[in-house]
């Protein structure tokens, strides 16, 4: 987060001396120039096409207008914790058919993975929308949406936890083992317990990439926010003004969600820190660890 | 199978439009998120600040909304582009900050031995940089990017949602004439799969190449 932490990238040059300080000091001021020159240009563009004038934004300080919206961002957030528990759920069972013994089992789970995570959701959408009612299947339209996130992001959420399982020391499930544990219970008390906690905050980043995923609820028209969004600019005609406010909606809800993943990654729990932070090593150049740049 | 056959043409332009955007939109998004992730990690607070922000920004905002405010709202403002490169754009700016987040994770595994050896044999920064450093990182993230592209072909199949002709659109406009969407649905996937398994076993090849042994 800061520069002066050492780590990662800070490295990468010295303390600056006085030519480098000047140096810096210019290319602050050119990339400050060029990025002000990159803002006044859109903002002119804007401009000129009428798009900052007050009557197209001051709609946006109607609370009708917020509450709107809101019912479209609680729809996300639904679909999303649905698709999140199920996908997880679902994603767990994955991973422990993928690393069992069983050949067939890891196989066939392992071919799910591939398929699902090789798919466009946008396809699955497409099947579940025209395919299963030529099957007689109808469902209700949260679950048109949430079935093929589901399906795609169970894969995923399979991924993250057998890399959990697999980055355990073995010594964790052969200590259970020899305690006389059988393999459910040394799965179930001593690998999947620590490999979820390492995998945390790989788990929330996947959490904000199904947030984004379930904006394609605007194809099967259930109420989410983009879809409202459309909506309302649609009866508005504010376009740009909408979509930029759904735009940051969703920078706002994915961005403390994504905080959140990051401060779970450089600030591990407790127990986890004592048990898997390597040593630190001189000139701290630790790697994978991702430094907050 | 007459549905594949009288539409043979059609399928082939679409992939051959999926396969644009995939080849135009990598390439694109592979040149800016190094140049993203030269900003990142540059001396100079302020590129810094706003390469940081850039990523944010794309990996919190879904895709769907980008392409929707860049096809149909920005013209408005009047910044208009044909279709298929404003989809294009919008594929590149956003992938490529998926690009720069993996290429920074490897930045991160040069050894700093590597960098204090480059200065002490008098490298400037921006040589370090560009002779030491990124090569080092593209070759650690051969994979991790290899799943970014992966992820920029399925995204492709969102362009249909704004009215790019690629295979998802193609295929969806099929069935509205034959009415088979299990079997042309399912055909789809499989053109997705095999881009994908093409993008994957490219991906392994390259980096049994290129990897460093440490």
């Amino acid at each position: 987060m800061s520069s002066k932490k050492p780590g990662a990238v800070s490295y990468l040059y010295e303390v600056p001396g006085p030519r480098g300080r000047r140096r810096i000091l210019i290319g602050s001021i050119v990339s400050a120039l060029a990025l002000a020159g990159l803002v006044g240009a859109a903002l002119w563009q804007f401009g000129v096409n009428g798009q900052l004038d007050a009557d197209r934004w001051l709609p946006f300080l109607d609370v009708a207008i917020w509450q709107y919206l809101g019912v479209g961002l609680l729809g996300t957030l639904q679909a999303a914790a649905i698709v999140a528990v199920l996908g997880a759920a679902l994603g767990v069972l994955l991973a422990l058919g993928r690393v069992s013994p069983l050949r067939w089992l890891s196989w066939v789970c392992g071919a799910y993975i591939e398929i699902a995570r090789t798919i466009p959701v946008l396809l699955l959408i497409y099947l579940m929308l025209f395919g299963l009612p030529q099957l007689g299947i109808n469902f209700p339209v949260l679950w048109k949406l949430v079935i093929p996130l589901t399906v795609a992001n169970s894969a995923v959420f399979a991924e993250i936890f057998r890399a959990g399982i697999l980055s355990l020391p073995r010594g964790q499930s052969e200590a259970a083992f020899s305690l006389g544990m059988r393999g459910g219970q040394v799965m179930r008390l001593v690998v999947l317990p620590q490999a979820v906690r390492n995998v945390t905050p790989s788990l929330v980043t996947q959490l904000v990439s199904l947030m984004k995923d379930t904006s394609l609820g605007y194809i099967v028209a259930f109420t989410e926010l983009l879809y409202r969004g459309q909506v309302l600019s649609s009866f508005n005609h504010l376009l740009i003004q909408t979509y930029l406010v759904v735009t940051i909606i969703y920078l706002v809800v994915n961005g403390s969600l994504s905080g959140l993943a990051s401060r779970l990654q450089t600030r591990p729990g407790r127990r986890r820190a004592a048990m898997t932070l390597p040593l630190p090593t001189p000139g701290g150049s630790s790697t994978k660890k991702a430094s907050n740049v | 199978m007459e549905m594949i056959t009288e539409n043979a043409g059609l399928l082939l332009d679409a992939i051959g439009t999926t396969l644009l955007m995939v080849v135009v939109a990598g390439v694109g998004s592979l040149i800016l998120g190094v140049l993203v992730t030269v900003a990142r990690v540059s001396p100079i607070p302020i590129l810094r600040r706003a390469a940081f922000l850039y990523v944010q920004f794309f990996i919190n905002v879904p895709l769907l909304a980008l392409l929707l405010l860049a096809v149909f709202a920005l013209p408005d403002a009047g910044l208009i582009l044909p279709l298929l490169p404003t989809a294009i754009i919008v594929l590149t700016v956003y992938e490529s900050a998926y690009v720069a987040e993996a290429v920074r994770s490897g930045v991160n595994t040069v050894a700093v031995g590597q960098i204090e050896a480059s200065r002490a044999l008098g490298l400037t920064l921006w040589q370090t940089l560009r002779l030491v450093v990124i090569p080092q990182s593209l070759r650690a993230v051969v994979q991790p990017i290899g799943n970014v592209m992966i992820a920029l072909a399925m995204n492709t199949a969102l362009a249909a949602v704004v009215g790019v002709v690629e295979l998802t659109s193609r295929v969806n406009k099929i069935n509205l004439v034959y009415a088979q969407p299990i079997e042309i649905f399912t055909g789809a996937g499989i053109v997705y799969m095999l881009i994908a398994l093409a993008i994957g076993l490219a991906a392994g090849r390259i980096e049994r190449k290129v990897a460093i042994l440490r």
